[in-house]
C-alpha cells in the first residue's frame, strides 16, 4: 500500500470553514489531503492544477462554495466552467481525469467535507501512484 | 538565504499536543527546514496567549526574524492575533503565515504518527510560501456616515433611533405604507401584557419626526452597489397617488371611498380597509396610499370620489414611482418574519373550518382597535365562544414543516389563554408538546396561567374536525389529541381553535439576501457572521442583520439586536475610515494585451478597460481579492497580491517535498538462487 499524496485547494469562505467545522465536530478522515487555502475556488487556474500534478501529486481537489453561495457571488461560476474543460485537457495529456475532484462544500457541511475527503482518498488509493503511471506512459 | 524565519508550534493545551508530537515537529522544522531559512523553531503551550505572542515579538527583535509561521488553530480564529503581534515587533503582517494543525489535523486524525507527519507537511508548505510573501499595506477608505435601515418593524425603528440620536443620518426604508411591523398588529405583549400600541406608537412617532431620519415607506431597495463605507443604493418609492406635502391625514378620502377591500396584511385577512387607506389610525407617516389594484378609478376608469372630497387637493392620480439614489456607509437589514401558512397542515382545517384561527388573526380579534373592537367572537361576528383550544407548535418542531422551535409561540399561546379567559370566561385548552419559557418573567407568567385555570394538555394535536360522534360534539370543533401525561386519546369539543403558527423567514428572504450580498441558512433566515460572538454582523462588511430576519425571536431580543447593530455601525462610523482588503489584484501594464477577458470575469466590476492606454486597470477599492480574474488572463498579466502563483506553487511544493520525504523507498527484492 502506498500513501497517496493529495493537494486540496479550498476556498477560504465555505470549504476551508467546512474543514474547520469537521474538525470542531472531531470527525475523523484520512490525513493524505494537504489543504491550501485560496480566497475563492475561482482563483484556481488550470495551470496551478497541472503544476501540482507535475510535482507528483496523486490527486488534486478543488473545493468551493455551492453555486449561489460563493462569497464573491459568482467566483465559483468560473470554477464550474473551467474545471470540466481542465478534466478533458487532463485526459488529453494522458492523466486520468478522476485524479481531479471538484466539489462544493459549505461552511456548515463538516460531515460532507469528511465524506468527500474519505471517498477521494480511497478512490486515489485504488489507483496506481501517479509517478508510476507517468513512467508507463513514457515507456509506451 | 537572507530571510530569517521563525516557526512556532502550538500545543493548544492538549488539543494539539495530545495527538501531534509537537516537540518532535518543532525540532524537525528547526533542522530540516533550516535550508529554507528557518532559524528558530519552538513549541509552546498556548501561542495565542499574551506570553505566546510576546515570545514571537521577542524573537523577532532578538533574532532579527523577517518572517513568521505559526502552526496552531484555524487562521479564521487567530490570524489577526498573530498578524498584530508581528506588526508590533516591526514585521509586516503579510509576512506572517498561519497553518492549521488543530481543526484540520489533530482533531480529525486518529493515528498520532500520521497526525505528526501531516503537521510537518503543513508547516513545510507554510514555510515554502512565507518566503515568497510580500509586505502589503492596507488601503484606507473613508466611511460615509449615512446609514440605510431596511424594514421598519420594532427592530428597525430601534436601530434608527439609536443612530439618529447620535447625530447621524438614517434612511429607513419600509415596504408597507407605515412603519411598525408585526408589533403594531398585536393587542397585548407578553409577559407584562402591556398594550402593544401604547409602547410602540411613541417610538414610531419619534422615528417619523426625527430630524435625522428620512422615512421612505411604500418603498423598496432595488439595487445595492459598492462596499463598506461607500454603498450606492437605489430605492423605488412607489406612487402613493397622494401629494405628501399637501395631505393633512384628515381621513376624508378613506371615509368617502366606496371600495372596501379585505386587508390581508395589517388585519391578517380578518377585517376590511378602503382602496385608499392607512393601515391603522396611528400609522407613521399618516398620509394614505391608493391601492392601485383595487381602486375603482384605476381598474374601471371612473370614480375619483376621494379626489372630489379631499379638502387640500392632495390626491394625484398621475403620480409616478420615484427612483431615489442614496449614498450610505453601512446597512442594517431588519426585515422580520412571515407567519407560517397553516393551510399547509390540512388536518387542522384552517380555511375549511370557519372557527379555526391563526395566531395573527387572533391578535386582531382581541385588539380593541381591530375589526371586532376587541370582542372575541366567532366568525359570525356575534357568538362569544364558551370553549377555546390553542394549538402550540403549528409548523414548528415538525420535520414536515420547520424543524426549529419558533421561540415565541409558547409565550404567545399563554398570552392568548389569558386574554380569552379574561375577556370571555371561556374554558381554555392549551395543547402543547413542551412548554418553553426561557426569558425574564416568562416562567412566572406560565405559573400564573397554571393558577388561572387554563387546561394544559401535553400532546401533539392529530386532527381538528367538525364530524361529531355524539350529541355533545354536535356543532363543535373537535380537537383530537393524545394526552401523553395520562396516556389517553382525547376528543375535546370546542367553539374556537387558535393555531399558534411558526415564525418563518420572509418569503423573499433569499432575493433580499442576494441583493445585499449576504447568505441565508437552509430555512432562509439570514446568516450572521458568528452565532455567538458576532450575532449581528454578516460575512459582508458593512451589512448587518437584526431582529427576526435572523431567526425567530421575541420583542426584547429584537430590540436588543436593533440597538446592537446600531452600536456596531456607530463604531465603524466613529473610526472615520476603514481598512479594506490589501490582497487585491493588480494588472501588469507591460504584459497586458488589452484583451478585456478579465473585465467580464470580475464579480464586482472592479476591472475597467482604459481604452486610451489599451490596458485593463483594477480599481483597488472595489476589488475584493477573489482572484477569479487571474485565471482568465492568458498572458498572465494579473497578479492577486498575497495569493500569487509563486506563493501558491511554493506552498504546494513545500507540502509535496515533505510528503515525498516520508515515502519509504521500496526495498529492492533480492533474487534468491
Ligand atoms: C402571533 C404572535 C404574537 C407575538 N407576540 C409577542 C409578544 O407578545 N411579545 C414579544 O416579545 N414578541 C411577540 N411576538 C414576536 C414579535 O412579533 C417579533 O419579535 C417582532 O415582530 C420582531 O420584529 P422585527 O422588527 O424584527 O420584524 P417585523 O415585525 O416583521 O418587522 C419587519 C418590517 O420590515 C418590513 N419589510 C420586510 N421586508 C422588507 C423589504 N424587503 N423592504 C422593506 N421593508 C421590508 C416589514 O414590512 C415590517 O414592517 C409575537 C409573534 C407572533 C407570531
Ligand atoms: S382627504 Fe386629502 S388631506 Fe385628507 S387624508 Fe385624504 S389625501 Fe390626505
Ligand atoms: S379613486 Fe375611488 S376607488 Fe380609487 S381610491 Fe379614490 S375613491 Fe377609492
Ligand atoms: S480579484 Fe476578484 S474582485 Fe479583484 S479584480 Fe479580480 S476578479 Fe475582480
Ligand atoms: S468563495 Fe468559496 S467558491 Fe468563491
Amino acid at each position: 500500500m502506498y500513501e497517496p499524496k493529495i493537494i486540496g485547494f479550498l476556498c477560504n469562505w465555505c470549504s476551508y470553514r467546512g474543514a474547520d467545522t469537521a474538525g470542531m465536530a472531531r470527525m475523523k478522515y484520512p490525513p493524505n489531503v494537504k489543504i491550501i487555502r485560496v480566497p475563492c475556488s475561482g482563483r484556481i487556474s488550470p495551470e496551478l492544477v497541472l503544476r501540482t500534478f507535475r510535482e507528483g501529486a496523486d490527486g488534486v481537489m478543488v473545493l468551493g462554495c455551492h453555486i449561489g453561495d460563493c462569497h464573491y457571488s459568482t467566483g465559483n461560476h468560473r470554477t464550474a466552467k473551467r474545471m470540466p474543460v481542465l478534466k478533458r485537457l487532463l485526459e488529453y495529456s494522458g492523466i486520468d481525469s478522476d485524479r481531479l475532484a471538484i466539489n462544493w462544500v459549505s461552511a456548515a457541511e463538516g460531515e460532507k467535507f469528511a465524506t468527500v475527503i474519505k471517498e477521494f482518498t480511497e478512490q486515489i488509493s485504488a489507483m496506481p501512484p501517479f509517478a508510476e503511471t507517468m513512467k508507463m506512459e513514457e515507456t509506451k | 538565504m537572507s530571510e530569517k524565519i521563525g516557526v512556532y508550534v502550538c500545543h493548544c493545551g492538549s488539543n494539539i499536543a495530545g495527538v501531534v508530537n509537537v516537540a518532535e515537529v518543532s525540532a524537525w522544522a528547526g533542522k530540516e527546514l533550516a535550508k529554507n531559512g528557518v532559524v528558530i523553531a519552538r513549541d509552546y503551550k498556548f501561542m495565542c496567549s499574551s506570553l505566546g505572542q510576546e515570545l514571537i515579538e521577542k524573537d523577532i527583535k532578538e533574532h532579527n526574524l523577517t518572517r513568521v509561521v505559526v502552526a496552531a488553530c484555524s487562521p479564521h480564529l487567530h490570524e489577526p492575533t498573530f498578524r498584530n503581534a508581528c506588526a508590533r515587533a516591526g514585521v509586516n503582517p503579510y509576512l506572517f503565515e498561519m497553518t492549521n494543525i488543530r481543526e484540520q489535523d489533530s482533531w480529525v486524525t486518529t493515528d498520532k504518527l500520521e497526525a505528526t507527519k501531516k503537521a510537518k507537511a503543513l508547516i513545510g508548505a507554510a514555510v515554502g510560501r512565507v518566503v515568497y510573501q510580500q509586505p502589503l499595506s492596507s488601503l484606507f477608505v473613508p466611511i460615509d456616515p449615512q446609514v440605510l435601515i431596511v424594514g421598519g418593524g420594532v427592530t428597525g425603528i430601534q436601530a434608527a433611533l439609536e443612530i439618529a440620536d447620535s447625530g447621524r443620518k438614517v434612511f429607513l426604508v419600509e415596504r408597507e405604507p407605515t412603519i411598525g411591523g408585526h408589533m403594531a398588529q398585536f393587542d397585548k405583549t407578553f409577559p407584562t401584557l402591556d398594550c402593544s400600541a401604547c409602547i410602540l406608537t411613541p417610538k414610531m412617532f419619534d422615528a417619523g419626526n426625527h430630524k435625522n431620519i428620512t422615512l421612505l415607506t411604500w418603498s423598496e431597495v432595488e439595487k445595492v452597489e459598492g462596499y463598506i463605507g461607500n454603498f450606492t443604493v437605489t430605492i423605488r418609492k412607489r406612487a402613493r397617488f397622494i401629494t405628501e406635502d399637501l395631505c393633512t391625514g384628515c381621513g376624508v378620502c378613506w371615509e368617502k371611498c366606496p371600495k372596501k377591500v379585505i386587508d390581508p396584511v395589517f388585519e391578517a385577512g380578518l377585517g376590511y380597509r378602503k382602496a385608499v387607506y392607512t393601515p391603522f389610525p396611528q400609522a407613521v407617516p399618516n398620509y394614505p396610499v391608493i391601492d392601485h389594484e383595487n381602486c375603482t378609478f384605476f381598474q374601471k376608469g371612473t370614480c375619483k370620489v376621494c379626489q372630489k372630497f379631499c379638502p387640500t387637493g392632495a390626491i394625484d392620480f398621475e403620480q409616478q414611482d420615484e427612483i431615489i439614489t442614496i449614498k450610505v456607509g453601512n446597512i442594517i437589514l431588519a426585515t422580520g418574519w412571515d407567519l407560517f401558512d397553516t393551510r399547509k397542515v390540512p388536518n387542522y382545517g384552517y380555511g375549511r373550518l370557519a372557527n379555526v384561527y391563526t395566531s395573527l388573526e387572533f391578535e386582531r380579534l382581541s385588539n380593541a382597535s381591530g375589526p371586532t373592537g376587541g370582542n372575541i367572537v366567532l366568525r359570525d361576528g356575534k357568538t362569544v365562544p364558551k370553549s377555546v383550544a390553542i394549538v402550540h407548535c403549528v409548523g414548528s418542531r415538525d420535520q414536515n414543516y420547520h424543524p426549529y422551535c419558533s421561540a415565541i409561540c409558547c409565550m404567545q399561546s399563554l398570552k392568548f389563554a389569558h386574554l380569552v379567559e379574561e375577556k370571555t370566561g371561556a374554558d381554555v385548552y392549551n395543547c402543547y408538546i413542551d412548554i418553553r419559557t426561557p426569558g425574564k418573567g416568562y416562567e412566572e407568567f406560565y405559573q400564573r396561567l397554571l393558577g388561572e385555570g387554563t387546561h394544559f394538555i401535553r400532546g401533539k394535536v392529530a386532527e381538528i374536525t367538525d364530524a361529531a360522534r355524539n350529541a355533545s360534539e354536535e356543532g363543535k370543533l373537535i380537537v383530537q389529541v393524545e394526552d401523553t401525561l395520562i396516556g389517553k386519546q382525547r376528543r375535546i369539543p370546542v367553539d374556537m381553535v387558535i393555531l399558534s403558527a411558526a415564525m418563518e423567514a420572509r418569503h423573499d428572504a433569499k432575493e433580499v439576501a442576494q441583493k445585499f450580498g449576504i447568505s441565508c441558512s437552509h430555512d432562509d433566515w439570514f446568516i450572521e457572521r458568528h452565532p455567538k460572538l458576532d450575532p449581528v454582523a454578516t460575512m459582508t462588511d458593512g451589512v448587518f442583520v437584526a431582529g427576526a430576519c435572523q431567526g425567530p425571536k421575541d420583542i426584547p431580543a429584537s430590540v436588543a439586536q436593533g440597538a446592537a447593530a446600531a452600536a456596531r455601525v456607530l463604531s465603524i462610523i466613529g473610526q472615520g475610515e476603514i481598512e479594506i482588503e490589501a490582497a487585491t489584484a493588480i494588472v501588469d501594464d507591460v504584459t497586458c494585451v488589452g484583451c478585456t477577458q478579465c473585465v467580464s470575469s470580475c464579480p464586482y466590476q472592479a476591472i475597467e478597460f482604459q481604452a486610451e492606454r489599451g490596458k485593463a486597470y483594477v480599481i483597488e477599492a472595489l476589488c475584493k481579492g477573489c482572484g477569479t480574474c487571474v485565471g482568465t488572463c492568458l498572458p498572465k498579466s494579473i497578479t492577486l497580491k498575497h495569493f500569487t502563483d509563486e506563493q501558491i506553487v511554493a506552498e504546494m511544493i513545500g507540502a509535496m517535498t515533505v510528503m515525498k520525504s516520508f515515502e519509504v523507498v521500496a526495498p529492492v527484492p533480492v533474487e534468491v538462487a
